[in-house]
């Protein structure tokens, strides 16, 4: 049984890979049992993310010596094999990753998922880049993930065509292709420079290079944290993002909302990896980061003050979480981290929700839309085509769709707004109290900035919201919706889990402070990934 | 030998950087073919320049590694270039719709309005 245990770790990357292989072998026409087939993969990742949590938390026993697990790959040793590495942090965003591809799922059945073709496969390729990225323990496997992970957006972002998507597309894959091969450059110097890629080992063999060799990995970790916010959407290089979020079908946005945390849990992984061995080069922390942050976060606010469309504001709402997580992970002290961890969780669910919310609710707008492409004209906007409806709803419509979609609206504004009762309020509150708790260390101005753009951020979300929120609910001329049980039921259902998050955040919260706390705590890391230090043989 | 590696890499990178930053789908392609040929390059140089060194044991040889060249960015830029070539081909894809869709291979989907 533990010998089974053991090998836990590698499901989430296994599993969605076979289920992919299988789903794009079975034919297209054999639609129930593929539904059922992905649906079925996707519910055991969800058990094995909370059976991995459960172990990394210490309330389910473990075949691990420590709360970190790790994995040799074909039981190779650390510094010459390939690990995975499970710890609080990765397990939390394994079961992060697990819920959100739930619900975009289950809501992709209802219709999307017909909209073009390969879109299972895809979504289980990208579920398995997304795990790999979390547990793997060395640069060049991050990479590798990253391209399962990015190959599958492209697919899944192109998904449903259409002239506006293929060209905010073009776009996409060009810059992630480009910041692609910059990674490898960084890759290939670290390696070249350390003689190394496992990121346990790396600390101790950067401390002992000479300085030479130091400045040079000094430029591979600037390149390499270049990439890494190319990835979290930070300012200045965030600019294909909204287009690209904003134009694909609404279940790959709801995923997507967790792929700029991806960038960001590297930067951060990787950071505290290098900075609390003291060896970090700037973009992986400090006053740069914090700045970079703060400059994410206004543009972000300027785009969902200045967002036509609601598509479009829930892209730039994702670019202003990012901002706010850079700019806590750049504070000076790691009090802000086990908040920011919560608010990363918080804020991925709230936007993966409002993705979906958005397309139900703009459904059936054709008769106010001629009204509102006159204006969409005066700004030189082009409306969307509504090519990308397939068919006619089919199935069971709910009944009270307006009030279900009025509710669901009013929870998603004040989630992300960071209002009670959700759990946005409860992170956001949070980071606050932190940020002044570190008041003795950081600079005034610093903390004063954070408290000044997060609130600000909050109200121009909750101006712009409502703004729109008006113009599509108190539309005189529509007619009501017809939803489906499956379309309704993540978005409720992502919503009751951020609830749950607020209601009894002392659960939660004391995780997230314990991951942060494991995750500073790199000794425990670096020996438990390499047991001994490594012996040099003539 | 290393300024002639040198020379291609940095050449290569250069065009590559180049064309990247052209307005037509295809330059862009291309560029980006380019660079990672150049990256590729520079992954295979990580692992020092050595002349007719074999990168795997061989029994006639011994296991003196200095008589060795590094098999692991051998091992790295095998894996680049696989997953550089498919991405590319995805890159061509997406290029040829987007020609379709928008009736011009103008980056941006549409031509600037001021040529």
């Amino acid at each position: 049984m533990s010998d089974w245990l053991h090998h836990l770790t590698l499901l989430p990357i296994l599993l969605p890979m076979l289920t992919g292989t299988l789903l794009l072998l079975s034919s297209d026409s054999r639609h129930a049992p593929r539904i059922a087939l992905s649906l079925f993969a996707v519910l055991l990742q969800l058990a094995v993310a909370l059976a991995l949590l459960a172990q990394a938390d210490g309330l389910l026993s473990s075949p691990w010596p420590t709360s970190i697990g790790v994995y040799a790959l074909g039981g190779w040793a650390a510094p010459f094999g390939i690990v995975l590495v499970v710890d609080r942090l990765a397990a939390a965003m394994l079961l992060l990753t697990a819920t959100l591809g739930l619900a975009a799922l289950v809501y992709s059945i209802a219709r999307w998922e017909k909209a073009g073709v390969h879109y299972l496969p895809l979504f289980q390729f990208l579920l398995m880049g997304l795990n790999g990225t979390f547990l793997t323990g060395d640069l060049f496997n991050l990479f590798v993930f990253f391209e399962v992970m990015l190959a599958a957006s492209y697919g899944l972002a192109l998904h449903g065509s259409g002239g506006p998507r293929v060209r905010a597309g073009l776009h996409y894959v060009a810059v992630n292709l480009l910041a692609s091969l910059f990674f490898l450059i960084a890759a290939a110097l670290i390696y070249g420079v350390t003689g190394t890629l496992n990121l346990a080992e790396l600390p101790q063999r950067v401390a002992a290079l000479n300085i030479g060799d130091r400045q040079l990995f000094d430029v591979a970790a600037a390149i390499l944290g270049v990439v890494f916010l190319v990835k979290a959407g930070a300012w200045p290089l965030n600019f294909w993002l909204p287009a690209a979020y904003g134009n694909t079908v609404p279940p790959v946005g709801a995923i997507f909302a967790i792929l700029t945390k991806v960038g960001v849990y590297a930067l951060l992984r990787i950071g505290v990896l290098l900075q609390e061995s003291g060896v970090a080069p700037a973009p992986f922390g400090g006053t740069w980061l914090f700045y970079c942050g703060l400059i994410t976060m206004a543009i972000g606010t300027l785009g969902v003050l200045g967002a036509q469309k609601l598509d479009r504001l829930a892209a730039f709402l994702v670019v202003v979480s990012s901002g706010t997580l850079l700019t806590a992970f750049g504070f000076t002290g790691t009090l802000l981290t086990g908040p920011a961890i919560y608010y990363l969780i918080s804020s991925v669910l709230g936007s993966g929700a409002f993705f979906m919310l958005v397309e139900m609710a703009e459904r059936n707008r054709q008769q106010g839309a001629d009204l509102l492409a006159i204006s969409f004209e005066a700004f030189g906007m082009e409306q969307r085509h509504d090519s990308e409806h397939p068919d006619e709803m089919v199935g069971v419509a709910i009944p009270a769709a307006m009030a279900f979609l009025g509710l669901s609206f009013v929870s998603c504004v004040l989630l992300l707004t960071g209002l009670p009762p959700f759990s946005g309020f409860v992170g956001k509150f949070a980071l606050l109290g932190a940020s002044l708790a570190s008041l003795p260390h950081a600079p005034l101005l610093h903390v004063g900035l954070f408290i000044v753009g997060l609130l600000l951020s909050g109200l121009a979300g909750l101006i712009a919201l409502s703004r729109l929120g008006i113009r599509v609910f108190w539309d005189m001329q529509r007619q009501s919706p017809h939803l489906q049980w499956l379309e309704a039921g993540p978005v409720a259902a992502l919503l009751v889990v951020c609830l749950w998050l607020a209601l009894l955040p002392e659960a939660a919260m004391a995780y997230c402070a314990a991951a942060s706390q494991s995750l500073y705590d790199i000794s425990a890391y670096i020996h438990s990934v390499v047991p001994l230090p490594p012996e040099v043989t003539p | 030998m290393e300024l002639i590696f040198s020379l291609a890499v940095g050449i290569m990178a250069a065009a590559g950087i180049y064309l990247i930053l052209r307005p037509r789908t295809f330059q862009v392609i291309i560029g980006l073919s380019l660079l990672a040929y150049a990256v590729n390059l520079f992954i295979f140089a990580m692992g020092r320049l050595r002349h007719g060194a074999p990168p795997v044991i061989d029994p006639r040889l011994g296991s003196d590694p200095a008589l060795y060249t590094d098999p692991l960015p051998q091992a790295l830029v095998l894996t680049a270039i696989v997953i550089g070539f498919a991405t590319t081909a995805l890159f061509l894809v997406v290029l040829l719709a987007s020609r379709g869709l928008n009736g011009t291979d103008h980056v941006d989907g549409r031509e600037p309005e001021d040529e």
